[in-house]
C-alpha cells in the first residue's frame, strides 16, 4: 500500500474498510432501526451521488420533434400548416388487453423445437430399428431442418443409401466414427428427399 | 477326500456378495459357527466379522497365528504374494472374462461375432480335411 502511494500522486484517499451493520438484529429479519432512522444513522444526506449522464443517454434525451409543418396543397394552395407527429388514438377498446388468439403459441411444423439425444453425434453408428433396412448399422451424419437424421450406410457396405431416419426409430450405440473429414454437400436437404408427385395431367373426356 | 480346503487360520477367501463383493480377505480367528474374524489389509476390507456363507476359500493359505494383528497379517499377505498369485489363477480369470463380456459394447459384439466365425471356419477346414482321410482309408 505505501508502494501505491509513492507511485500514484492521483489516489488521494486508500480505500476505506467498510463498516458492519449499523442496525443491530433483534431478531432474524428485524432490525432495532426503522428506514428513518437509518437513514440518519448512515447520514446518506451526505451521500447522495448522481451517475454522470453518458453520451448515450444525452442522446436518447434529444426526442423526435413532436409537430412537423408541411404545406398546404390543393384548393387552400399556398401558406403551411402544423400537424402532429404522433396523433390520439381515435378509439379506446373497452378491455385492457387484447384477447389473444386460439392459435396463440401454437407454431407451424417448420417453426417446432428441433430436439436431438445427447447420445447421437455426427460419426456415431445407429442401429435401424424399422424399415427395410431394419437390423442394420448405419453412420449418422447430420440432423436435418425437419428433425429427421440424415444417415449413410455406406452404401458400399451395407446398401443403405443416403437417407432420412427418425430419431425415435434407432438405436444410438458408443461406437462413433470420425467424421470431421467428411464434407455434406450443401443440397442435402429435406427438400431433396421429400418425396416427389409424377404428374400426369392429360385430361381426357 | 471329499473336502480339500478347510477353514482354518490364514486361509484366503474370496467374498462373493455382500458390500464388499469380489475381494480377497484372510481368515484371522473363528467367532462361532457362522461367523469368522477375518481382515483383507491389502485388498481393502476393514478387520471385521463375516459370515462363512459370504466367503468362497481359495487354495492359499498364509501364516500367521490367530488373532494377528492387521500388520502381521499384511505382512504374510506381501510375503506369499497373493494378489499376483491370484490374479494369475484360472478362477480370477474367468472373473474377469465374465466382467469383460457384461461391459461389450455393440462393436465389440461384432468383434466377438467374426473372430468366431473365422475360428470355426479354420476348424471346420481341418476336421473335413481329418474325415476325408479317414474316409479315403
Amino acid at each position: 500500500m505505501a508502494g501505491e502511494q509513492k507511485a500514484g500522486v492521483k489516489k488521494a484517499k486508500k480505500p476505506k474498510k467498510h463498516h458492519a451493520s449499523r442496525n443491530p438484529v433483534l431478531a432474524r429479519g428485524i432490525g432495532k432501526y426503522s428506514r428513518s432512522a437509518m437513514y440518519a444513522r448512515k447520514a446518506m444526506y451526505k451521500r447522495k451521488y448522481e451517475a454522470p449522464e453518458t453520451k448515450i443517454e444525452k442522446k436518447k434525451r434529444e426526442k423526435a420533434p413532436a409537430t412537423l409543418t408541411k404545406p398546404v396543397g390543393g384548393d387552400k394552395n399556398g401558406g403551411n400548416r402544423v400537424v402532429k407527429v404522433r396523433k390520439m388514438p381515435r378509439y379506446y377498446p373497452t378491455e385492457d388487453v387484447p384477447r389473444k388468439l386460439l392459435s396463440h403459441g401454437k407454431k407451424p411444423f417448420c417453426q417446432h423445437k428441433r430436439k436431438l439425444r445427447a447420445s447421437i453425434t455426427p460419426g456415431t453408428v445407429l442401429i435401424i430399428l424399422t424399415g427395410r433396412h431394419r437390423g442394420k448399422r448405419v453412420v449418422f451424419l447430420k440432423q436435418l431442418a425437419s428433425g429427421l437424421l440424415l444417415v449413410t450406410g455406406p452404401l458400399v457396405i451395407n446398401r443403405v443409401p443416403l437417407r432420412r431416419t427418425h430419431q425415435k426409430f434407432v438405436i444410438a450405440t458408443s461406437t462413433n466414427v470420425d467424421i470431421s473429414g467428411v464434407k455434406l454437400p450443401k443440397h442435402l436437404t429435406d427438400a431433396y428427399f421429400k418425396k416427389k408427385r409424377l404428374r400426369k395431367p392429360k385430361h381426357q373426356e | 477326500q471329499v473336502f480339500k480346503r478347510y477353514v482354518e487360520i490364514g486361509r484366503v477367501a474370496y467374498i462373493s456378495f455382500g458390500p464388499h463383493a469380489g475381494k480377497l480377505v484372510a481368515i484371522v480367528d473363528v467367532i462361532d459357527q457362522n461367523r469368522a474374524l477375518v481382515d483383507g489389509p491389502c485388498s481393502g476390507v476393514r478387520r471385521q466379522a463375516m459370515p462363512f456363507k459370504c466367503m468362497q476359500l481359495t487354495d492359499f493359505v498364509l501364516k500367521f497365528p490367530h488373532s494377528a494383528r492387521q500388520k502381521h497379517v499384511r505382512v504374510a499377505w506381501e510375503k506369499e504374494n497373493i494378489n499376483e498369485k491370484w490374479t494369475a489363477t484360472r478362477w480370477a480369470k474367468k472373473i474377469e472374462a465374465r466382467e469383460k463380456k457384461a461391459k461389450m459394447s455393440d462393436f465389440d459384439r461384432y468383434k466377438v461375432m467374426k473372430a468366431k466365425k473365422m475360428r470355426n471356419r479354420i476348424i471346420k477346414h481341418e476336421v473335413k480335411k481329418l474325415q476325408k482321410q479317414t474316409s479315403k482309408k
